[in-house]
């Protein structure tokens, strides 16, 4: 599944210091429940994103369990506080082992 | 005797939940991403004026509250992941002449606009009506000199929802006279044609009884102007022959190809029913 | 209307499985609201759960939680094949404790949202989803 997975980020560009932001945060994964079965009958394994996390310079924002029945093409919405200018992380774990980043940077102004 | 028992049970299908008041266009208007304004409601156009219907309406009107607001932002549609694979095609070179989209058609913001508004139109080099995937297809053999995408899977659905993005907003306008008649009043025909063993017509479910609920389904109009359109049911973007193949496989009829002469026909034709709608696509359904 | 003897035995171990299932799930939840909670009680109050009333796909559900000071909370959905859906763990630099996603519902059923909060204690809300199986495919 580490084929065709890119994540799509929405953060402002900027905040006052302390602000309230809302990031949200879609990546294009199968999830694959590993309840289906294909058409010989097989069971389809299991393979999902299990884990997504966002940090600010190395802060925990929110980290998330993520278990078969999230929706194909996880979706995420949530809010951070921006004590200062920096770099929001998100990180998303998949069940191959492949891990997917990508980075947003905010100014403080 | 078969025959009118067959009519009778379909007519059942349909007849026992025409009883339930339609539910009614509540009047809400769709604005993405509070700047784009979707026309989703539009006087149907002239050559409409025996089907009874006044005013035609986009698919985004039937829907809930929840499924309306998944395409109200971009970031909240699920189909911009497929935008995002089309913008990546349309630079990458590919085939025997060194070529890509961008090589002919420069940037898609500027080359695209309009373009998803008036296809299927008329090819006069080519002689034939032409739908979207039809020309990006002619496009990738003839002028690329690369393998065709496959007619409804994704490669397709992405470069469609590309272009038809930048689109989005401007009314659809099919030329539906001059060399495209024939083809048009062939979609018609298809369009009013009974398909299956439930013996029903695109007419039966989307002119006759739009707004009514076929068991659980909430019927809306068939229209098109909003394809490809993510359904939350495939999670991924849906082409509009796929779309025709699934509503005639469902009247337990054998249906047509993707990409057929018949879709093409049929595409044609449901298409100029939404002139006057805006180009949605890609749009979000259940 | 007939059936056969295959079809028969079908439909009575079918029956069988309906009548054993909601005991194995209620266990399943059981099990995953223990190992959320270690077994401590679970209040009222203090957590939102925002759900449609109707959806019209089980495939793509949106839900949103929100519990003020929570460290986190856990979504489980009480008729899926397995109910655990996920959990957000919040992070000091959390502007809320809230977040929204969109999950499988296999069907009509309810969804429940537990908050563990800083003090130990739990708390919980849930809200029937109705999943409107349609007949139209494509």
């Amino acid at each position: 599944m580490a084929d065709n997975v890119t994540p799509r980020i929405r953060v402002p560009r900027e905040a006052a210091a302390g602000e309230v932001i809302e990031i949200k945060t879609l990546i294009s994964h199968q999830m694959e429940s590993g309840q289906r079965r294909d058409g010989d009958g097989n069971i389809i394994p299991r393979s999902i994103i299990n884990r997504f996390v966002c940090e600010f310079n190395g802060e925990t924002v929110i980290d998330v369990t993520l278990e078969p029945a999230i929706s194909t093409n996880p979706y995420f919405e949530f809010t951070a506080t921006v004590p200062e200018s920096g770099t929001f992380t998100f990180t998303w774990y998949d069940d191959d082992g492949s891990v997917y980043t990508d980075t947003k940077e905010i100014t403080v102004s | 005797m078969r025959k009118v028992l067959q009519r009778t049970v379909a007519a059942m299908a349909l007849g026992s939940i025409a009883s339930i008041a339609m539910a009614q266009d509540d009047g809400a208007d769709l604005v993405i991403n509070g700047e784009i304004e979707i026309t989703v409601r539009a006087p149907a156009p002239a050559h409409m004026s025996d089907t009874g219907i006044d005013t035609i309406l986009s698919g985004w009107v039937f829907r809930s509250d929840e499924t309306r607001q998944l395409e109200m932002d971009d970031f909240d549609n699920p189909a911009f992941l497929a935008v995002d694979r089309g913008i990546e095609a349309w630079n990458t070179v590919e085939g025997t002449e060194g070529k890509s989209c961008a090589t002919c058609h420069g940037d898609v913001e500027e080359s695209m606009a309009g373009v998803r508004a008036v296809y299927p139109r008329w090819n006069e080099e080519a002689g034939e009506v032409r739908t979207l995937a039809g020309q990006i297809n002619d496009c990738r053999t003839n002028q690329m000199g690369a393998d065709a995408y496959a007619y409804d899977k994704s490669d397709m659905t992405a470069m469609e929802a590309l272009i038809s993005v930048q689109s989005r907003g401007m009314p659809v306008n099919v030329a539906i006279e001059g060399p495209v008649a024939e083809t048009w009043a062939q979609g018609q025909e298809l369009y009013y044609t009974r398909f299956g063993q439930l013996e029903l017509s695109c007419a039966n479910c989307h002119e006759q009884n739009y707004g009514n609920y076929i068991r659980a389904d909430h019927l809306s109009q068939g229209q098109i102007n909003g394809f490809p359109t993510y359904r939350l049911k495939n999670a991924g973007l849906v082409q509009t022959h796929n779309r025709f193949r699934g509503c005639i496989r469902d009247t337990r009829a054998e249906t047509f190809a993707v990409g057929s002469p018949e879709f093409v026909a049929l595409e044609l034709y449901v298409a100029s029913r939404g002139n006057g709608l805006s180009v949605e696509g890609p749009s979000v359904r259940p | 209307m007939t059936f056969n003897r295959r079809q028969a035995l079908v439909m009575s171990m079918g029956a069988a499985a309906a009548a054993v299932l909601p005991l194995r799930l209620s266990a399943a939840i059981e099990d995953n609201i223990a190992a959320f909670t270690g077994g401590a009680e679970i209040g009222e109050g203090g957590i939102t759960l925002t759900a449609p009333e109707i959806a019209e796909n089980g495939n793509t559900v949106p839900v949103s939680v929100s519990a003020p000071g929570a460290t986190a909370i856990m979504i489980l959905a009480a008729g899926n094949p397995t109910p655990a859906v996920g959990i957000f763990h919040f992070g000091p630099l959390a502007g809320a404790q809230s977040a929204s996603t969109r999950i499988r519902l296999a069907g009509t059923q309810d969804v429940i949202a537990i908050a563990q909060m800083p003090d130990g204690s739990f708390v919980q809300a849930s809200q029937e989803v109705k999943v409107t199986i349609g007949g139209c495919g494509g």
